[in-house]
């Protein structure tokens, strides 16, 4: 069933895509809004894709991968499922928070530049203040704030966490 | 004596008066005077992008303005050299300087450098601003050019000269902050891309993050080779520019000089590529004639000595491919006849015999790799150094160039005629052609063979000859934007032409991407290269192709006659279709069955204009309706070099072309859903 589903995603992604693009009128001076469209199905902005919307739109690829890798809101690389923000503002910078993330990349495996675990289920990113700063250090999973992050309360966060996945899967 | 410089439309640099001519910058008014701003940038044949502000100048009452795009206006009164100017561009350097890998002493550009040579101007003498952080890796993917980003400088100007004279784009801006990069797209090398090798770019480039990939090692190795017997080839445009890196003023002949420089660093034998060049002329006019005659292939004749051009045409004008000549370029020419010709006429085996050519062009070592030009895996040109090398290995010869007695070249390939030697100039091969083809076809003397319509700085020339009754349209074009252009027009059926000099280079080979750099006034550099080319033409004894001793002796003993069998087999060659970008797939329905066929819809700028979206749509609810979606895969694919009779698809293996709504169904059933049922 789970398959069934990827399947029919990847083809009503790529409809979507030409959606996209004929609704822009396949402008080039709407390339920014057409990727805002295309990142927000593919949850990232595939090479192939960027090429196929290059060739659409008649316009170079380097162009367009200028434009996908200068706004912060683009991303290129495939996102997890669940995204682990380990926040970086001042407080919690203060408060150790690169030894929270070298702990949160050290437990999930991820090596040198990688931010994204190969099953894709996790993505790593820093951040400014997320507004928790009494917490400090903290993080956020997805939508929801842990505070006073140290080395126990990763690892069972984490831990817990792919134990869920595991479970769902089954 | 404000009112009075205004009266007469003057203003004032440096203290001073200097009347203003309609300059459209700061920055051209200031040349015309002989004051040199600095500039990174500014490129008069580019657009004006005004971000490196290394041309800051001083305007009274308003302050420092970029020269480049400060249009000049009377009464303006400008200093480009105060204490604050200085400080300026000093500071602008160190911020440059600190995110570059300062590695002069082992860099290409070393003594060649405008970062460098701009560094040591401006008196920069510490860098404030720390060291470059991340460094990348270098692409050498191809034979041409050598690109590292931990020199660029951010100057947008290969960006803007692959985009406006190329009109391909290969490089823009990407990432952000100390991680910015002139890049091409995803980061890829150059290989895998769409560029062509022209080192356009590497030229105008300001430091060594675009040089050109250096053969000099090898060349010293083989020349120092006992067992070898070297001969070289020089192209016609090298002899006018090599003496600019010894100080000799641009577009001096030193053919003589540089002869006398490859004798002493050891080469067996030296020959002009002007001989070659003749030999395309005859090869070509005749093919040309066929067209014209109706006899041969289709009109209009594109000519085919640019290697970068047929890379291009190769790649987006797979219906013309018929339409280029199928003459060898000189370069190859003379690659084939040091191989099987001057094995026996000094008699070495060819194992022992390695062929060097000297070229203006980068792109020509990309052309002497391509397979056709091996036979028993053995190269015509075994090496390729460009202009910049040459002038490399005979510094590193320790020889006094300026010093040198001229030679002249070796017989009996080393005379060219003038037309061989105008192929260094956009128009040359035109003119060629022209005075071989008047005198075949009339069977009259030409005595005025100087064709000026074909000559000049405009980037398309036309002309109407008559030749025997029969007007011949001919057209002379520059710089693969230009082409596109013209090509667009043609095909919309706005210009009609019988013969169409195409050259990737502005002014042609004389602006070849291996050229010394044209620093710091190219235009006045090309105007004298160009000059030279015509003078050694003009100073020729004999300036027409068929008037070459040497063509007589190449087709009494080898030959036989332009375009037999023999010429075929050995001056001639083919072109294929080929993609633009490298095998990408988008997976759009995956079989889970293992039993099961591959379709791949060409999704490429060919097919897709001709509608290959709807074909994939067709494709999917064709699965849909037979049921067989498990045990279909359907992805689009970037092209399938087949793009003259696309919109094309491949099922497992094999290419179907011409795929179009109406007869998709019937291609499913027959292609498709037999293959289904015999697995
Ligand atoms: S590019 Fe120029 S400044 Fe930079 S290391 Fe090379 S020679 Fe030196
Ligand atoms: S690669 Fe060279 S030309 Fe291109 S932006 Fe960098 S420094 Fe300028
Ligand atoms: S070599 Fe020519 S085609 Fe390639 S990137 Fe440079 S300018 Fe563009
Ligand atoms: S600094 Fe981390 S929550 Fe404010
Ligand atoms: S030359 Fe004027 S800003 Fe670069
Ligand atoms: S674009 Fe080249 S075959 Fe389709």
């Amino acid at each position: 069933m789970a398959v069934a589903n990827e399947e029919t995603v990847l083809s009503r992604r790529f409809e979507k895509v030409n959606t996209v693009l004929e609704k822009y009128g396949r402008n080039p001076l709407n390339l920014i809004q057409v990727l805002q469209e295309v990142q927000a199905e593919y949850r990232y902005l595939p090479e192939e894709i960027l090429t196929y919307v290059a060739t659409a739109l008649g316009i170079s690829p380097s162009f367009v991968y200028g434009v996908a890798t200068f706004y912060a809101q683009f991303s290129l690389e495939p996102k997890g499922k669940h995204i682990i923000r380990v926040c970086d503002g001042t407080a919690c910078h203060v408060r150790g928070s690169m030894k929270v993330l070298e702990v949160v990349r050290e437990q999930l495996g991820l090596r040198g530049e990688d931010i994204t675990t190969p099953d894709l289920l996790f993505t790593v990113e820093t951040v400014a203040c997320i507004g928790a700063c009494a917490l400090a250090p903290a993080l956020m999973v997805d939508e929801e704030v842990y505070g006073q992050m140290d080395q126990e309360k990763i690892e069972n966060l984490i831990e817990e966490m792919i134990e869920k996945e595991k479970g769902g899967d089954q | 004596m404000n009112n009075r410089v205004h009266e007469k439309k003057a203003l004032t640099i440096d203290g001073q008066e200097v009347a203003l001519q309609n300059e459209k910058n700061i920055l051209e008014v200031a040349k015309r005077v002989k004051v040199d701003i600095p500039t990174f940038c500014y490129h008069s044949e580019l657009s004006v992008y005004g971000a490196c502000r290394m041309c800051l100048v001083e305007v009274e009452g308003r302050g420092l303005m970029p020269a480049c795009s400060t249009p000049p206006e009377a009464g303006m009164v400008i200093r480009t050299n105060s204490p604050r100017i200085l400080r300026a561009r000093k500071m602008n350097l160190e911020l440059y300087l600190a995110n570059h890998n300062r590695d002069c002493t082992t860099c290409e550009r070393n003594l060649n450098c405008r970062l460098q040579e701009m560094s040591s101007r401006m008196g920069v003498d510490e860098v404030r601003f720390g060291e470059r952080e991340h460094m990348v890796p270098q692409d050498r993917s191809n034979y041409s050019l050598v690109r590292d980003p931990n020199k660029c400088i951010l100057c947008g100007d290969c960006v803007r000269t692959c985009q406006e004279i190329e009109g391909i784009g290969i490089y823009d801006f990407s990432r952000r902050g100390s991680r910015a990069l002139a890049e091409p797209a995803f980061g890829k090398d150059l290989s895998e891309v769409e560029c062509v090798f022209c080192g356009q770019c590497s030229l105008r480039c300001p430091t060594a993050a675009i040089v050109v990939r250096s053969e000099v090692e090898e060349a010293w190795e083989k020349v120092l080779d006992p067992e070898k017997f070297v001969v070289a080839q020089i192209a016609p445009a090298v002899r006018v520019a090599v003496g600019e890196a010894f100080n000799l003023p641009p577009g001096e002949i030193t053919t003589g000089k540089i002869v006398a420089a490859l004798k002493k660093i050891g080469f067996d034998r030296v020959y002009d590529t002007s001989v070659s060049a003749d030999l395309t002329t005859l090869e070509e006019s005749e093919e040309f004639f066929r067209r014209l005659t109706g006899k041969g292939g289709p009109l209009p004749h594109f000519t085919s000595c640019c290697p970068s051009w047929v890379l291009y045409a190769e790649r987006n004008y797979p219906f013309y491919l018929k339409n280029l000549s199928s003459a060898r370029s000189p370069q190859q020419m003379f690659g084939s006849v040091i191989k099987n010709f001057v094995t026996q006429l000094e008699d070495v085996p060819p194992e022992k015999i390695v062929s060097i050519s000297i070229m203006p062009c980068t792109s020509k070592k990309f052309e002497a790799r391509r397979p056709e030009f091996y036979q028993d895996e053995r190269a015509d040109v075994d090496i390729v150094m460009t202009a910049q090398e040459i002038i490399k290995m005979i510094k590193q010869a320790n020889v006094d160039f300026r010093e040198l007695d001229p030679i002249p070249f070796d017989v009996p390939l080393g005379l060219g005629t003038g037309a061989g030697v105008l192929y260094g100039v956009t128009g040359g091969v035109t003119e060629a052609v022209l005075r071989y083809a008047h005198e075949k076809l009339t069977g009259e003397k030409l005595t005025e063979v100087e064709f000026s319509a074909v000559r000049g700085e405009k980037y398309l020339r036309e002309a109407e000859v008559e030749i025997a009754g029969r007007k011949v349209r001919v057209a002379v074009v520059f710089g693969l934007a230009n082409v596109q252009q013209l090509i667009k027009e043609i095909r919309e059926g706005k210009r009609t032409y019988d013969f169409v000099e195409v050259m990737n280079c502005p002014q042609g080979c004389i602006g070849g991407g291996g050229m010394p750099l044209a620093y710091p006034d190219r235009e006045e550099i090309m105007k004298r290269r160009a000059h030279g080319l015509y003078s050694a033409d003009r100073l020729s004894s004999l300036r027409k192709a068929q008037d070459n001793p040497a063509m007589k002796l190449l087709y009494e003993k080898w030959l036989q006659e332009p375009n037999s069998d023999i010429a075929e087999r050995f001056l001639h060659t083919g072109y294929r279709s080929r993609k633009r970008i490298t095998d990408e797939v988008i997976r759009i329905q995956e079989a889970k069955e293992s039993q099961k066929v591959d379709i791949a819809v060409c999704v490429g700028t060919s097919c897709y204009l001709k509608g290959s979206y709807s074909i994939l749509q067709g494709l999917l609810e064709l699965a849909r309706e037979h049921g067989v979606e498990d045990r279909v895969s359907i992805g689009a694919t970037f092209c399938l070099e087949r793009c003259a009779e696309g919109p094309n698809i491949r099922i497992n293996e094999d290419i179907v072309t011409g795929v179009e709504e109406h007869n998709l169904r019937e291609i499913f059933e027959k292609a498709v859903m037999s293959k289904l049922a015999s697995v």
